[in-house]
């Protein structure tokens, strides 16, 4: 039990290695105990070496900042979707709003990437018009018949309220769990407030994003 | 992955693609590969959001994925391409000094977009080169395009992984995701295009015939109308290729620093003749005849075969052992030696234009300590007194340094025990380098010191935000009057707003930035060197 000495008492300060080899002579000042961090900024003991210019660090330098700045402009920079506005404005209609959220605005090529990324295409102005695509196996939908004379109606549309925007959305979930579907849906500006109309479609489960969970 | 890494991947993700597809990468870095589900609650973020910032992770082939048995997918990023970031620059002036602004372009173009069709880059290229031409010329597809075949030649660009060809059956179901492959041998085959056309100014209004491919102005980016005749073929940078080079450059300005320019052009002569046939892990070319190295030599150095054979022979005497001679026929065969292993990096005098890179970076600590650190590398094992000794430095400075280099694990100290017992006092304690750690250790300081000064750049473009903006309204206030013809007294009107003050501010600024910028440039030439020489001492077998 007395072998476990904890250093106190007789051999003070004794190390396992023998002092003097490593420098401290006896009776040498040892360094004061330090009490606070360590500074932010340390004294530079000495200057780093100077860049080196020339032509070719000028061009690259030159390449870089081009670069970062091409690259904010292109549509792989995803910026956040704009804030909701809390009060609906008359003007919203009509002002040209930044891509929302789940529209992607470049054409990947869907063949290459797995199926369960693949988000709609909304357009916003007036585009050409692709048939919708209906493989044999996905029945026509009641909503989607819906949407299809409506959309054939009125072929310009804006981006509406945002309450319609909330209930395509939810739509649009649904929908991603078929296996196919039409790449084009057209906003729709009806005198119908669309959150009034319950066309049964929201009674099941959510969106595809639940879908391991289990379903009560 | 190392914190340093993670942070500046995150870094880079954040710059060029925006914080959502930055908080994607981050989690798929730090949790490792993952399905959609998954990564949804994990970054919070909305599950379009996720997916957009999956399709262009991908796109850009920054992140790859896997179909699970259970057929679901999993998502892995990628760090080490995540990092490559930082050499897109290298990347593009690389390429305009091969093959000139056409090769420029086209390899910027790929980067931006990740991968693209041939007949989609040619086009873009066109365009842009008509821009900056003067006015009523026109770049001509077919220039462009050649440059292109000789980007794929010389495999410095090479088709992406493709579509396999399955038979559209109604029964059988698609899979989740396509299992995209390409054999070795079709990977730099350019497909048979006859791509006609010249390049279009944005606002030219000329309907002139354009070829086969109408590049029509779309509000979308990468939209060819019509299916193109290359539809399903990409194309993609092939950094490992550019990478090669590097090594090369490095080689032959080393031997043109230690012996003269005329050796440097014969390595380089037999490099660029061994340029496709090196695989890329070899650690020597394919053996090359004195005869064809004489031929293949560049017009302008008409000097003998004799005087070539004798460069050669020196080359190969050369402890460094940049060359190897393999055989006699032909007049003697000789190899390169491309591997970067301990011998060649590190044995001073080092051969490279970084001047031995550790004792440069231990220009930190101080000539003598530098002194100190070649010197063990030379002589391996030094006890404390040995090193005192042959570097001569008092012994409590040699104490000092050698204490500082140890708490930075730039050396370590090897145990030797005289007796069996380890008695310190009978103990022999050696000082010693090992060079992969060492290696490791500066890389990941390499790694901090970028993500350091790039937010550091964000940092002061942050505090100097209403600045920069009031200097961008001024800017194009300036430009739309200049435009509707104002007159000087009113542009110097305008030109007031900024004051004397702000004006030094902005200038400030910009040194700043780009002092910074280049800094970032630099340290990235560090970081491929040492990446290089611990990718290649690993692979020794």
């Amino acid at each position: 039990l007395s072998m476990a000495g904890r250093g106190r008492g007789r051999g003070r300060g004794q190390m396992t290695f023998s002092v003097e080899a490593v420098g401290i002579g006896k009776g040498d000042a040892l360094p004061p105990p330090t009490l606070q961090p360590s500074p932010l900024f340390p004294a530079l003991e000495r200057r780093a070496a100077p860049l080196p210019g020339g032509e070719e660090g000028e061009y690259m330098l030159a390449l870089k900042q081009e670069l970062r700045r091409a690259m904010r402009g292109l549509p792989y920079f995803v910026k956040p979707g704009a804030p909701r506005r809390d009060i609906e404005r008359y003007s919203d209609k009509y002002q040209l709003s930044s891509p929302v959220d789940s529209a992607i605005d470049w054409n990947p090529d869907w063949r290459r990437l797995p199926r369960e990324l693949k988000i709609r295409v909304r357009r916003l102005r007036k585009s050409r018009t692709t048939p919708l695509v209906l493989k044999q196996h996905v029945a026509l939908d009641k909503e989607e018949t819906i949407k299809k004379l409506e959309s054939l109606e009125k072929k310009e549309e804006e981006v509406t309220s945002e309450e319609e925007e909330e209930k395509e959305e939810e739509e649009e979930g649904k929908e991603e769990e078929e296996e196919e579907y039409d790449e084009e849906e057209h906003e729709e500006e009806t005198d119908y407030v669309l959150s009034y109309f319950d066309n049964g479609e929201s009674f099941g489960p959510d969106s595809d994003d639940n879908g391991d969970e289990a379903v009560y | 992955m190392t914190q340093a890494e993670l942070r500046l991947c995150s870094l880079l993700l954040q710059e060029h693609f925006g914080e959502i597809v930055e908080k994607v990468g981050n989690s798929l870095l730090r949790t490792g590969p993952r399905p959609l589900r998954l990564l949804v609650g994990d970054t919070g973020l909305l599950p379009d959001q996720v997916k957009k910032a999956l399709c262009v992770l991908i796109q850009h082939n920054l992140v790859r994925y896997e179909v699970q048995p259970r057929g679901s997918v999993d998502y892995e990023a990628r760090s080490e391409r995540i990092l490559r970031i930082l050499r897109y620059p290298r990347y593009i002036y690389t390429a305009k000094t091969l093959y000139g602004d056409p090769g420029e372009l086209l390899v910027e173009e790929l980067l931006l977009h990740g991968h693209l069709p041939m007949s989609c880059a040619v086009a873009r290229v066109a365009d842009r080169l008509t821009e900056t031409m003067e006015d009523g010329k026109t770049m001509d597809y077919t220039e462009v395009s050649s440059t292109f075949v000789r980007l794929a030649d010389t495999h410095f660009i090479q088709r992406c992984p493709m579509v396999p060809e399955s038979p559209w059956s109604a029964k059988a179901p698609p899979l989740p995701a396509p299992a995209l492959a390409i054999a070795e041998k079709d990977m730099y085959v350019v497909p048979r295009l006859s791509l006609v056309g010249k390049g279009k100014r944005r606002h030219s209004c000329d309907e002139e015939e354009e070829g086969e491919h109408k590049a029509k102005r779309q509000k979308q980016e990468g939209g060819i109308s019509e299916t193109p005749p290359d539809d399903g073929i990409y194309w993609q940078v092939n950094l490992e290729r550019f990478h090669q080079h590097f090594r090369d450059q490095a080689l032959v300005s080393a031997i043109a620093s230690r012996m003269d320019q005329t050796s440097s052009e014969v390595v380089r002569t037999m490099l660029r003749m061994s340029e496709v046939t090196t695989a890329s892990g070899a650690s020597h070319t394919q053996p090359l005849s004195s005869n064809e190295i004489f031929r293949s030599l560049p017009a302008g150095y008409n000097i003998g075969k004799q005087v070539l054979d004798q460069y050669l022979a020196l080359l190969a005497d050369d402890p460094l052992e940049f060359v190897g001679k393999s055989g006699d026929s032909g007049g003697g065969t000789y190899t390169v030696k491309v591997m970067w292993g301990p011998g060649a990096s590190w044995a001073p005098p080092s051969p490279f234009p970084h001047p031995s890179l550790i004792p440069l970076l231990l220009h930190r600590f101080g000539s003598r300590c530098a002194r100190i650190f070649r010197l063990l590398l030379r002589k391996k094992h030094l006890e404390q007194k040995q090193v005192e000794d042959f570097a001569m430095i008092p012994a409590k400075e040699a104490k000092d340094m050698l204490y500082r280099m140890l708490s930075e694990n730039l050396v370590s100290l090897q145990e030797i025990p005289k007796t069996p017992d380890h008695a310190p006092s009978r103990t022999f304690y050696l000082y010693t380098v090992n060079v992969m750690a060492a290696a490791r250790m500066l890389l990941h300081r390499c790694y901090k010191s970028v993500a350091n000064l790039m937010e550091r750049r964000q940092h002061e473009m942050r505090e100097n935000k209403r600045l920069l903006e009031k200097s961008q309204r001024v800017e194009a206030i300036l430009a739309s009057m200049q435009a509707t013809g104002a007159e000087a007294a009113q542009l110097h009107e305008v030109e007031e707003m900024i004051t004397g003050p702000e004006r030094q501010q902005l200038e400030t600024l910009k040194r700043n930035v780009n002092k910074i910028d280049a800094s970032e440039n630099q340290v990235d030439e560090t970081i491929f060197v040492l990446e290089s020489f611990i990718e290649s001492t690993m692979k020794r077998p």
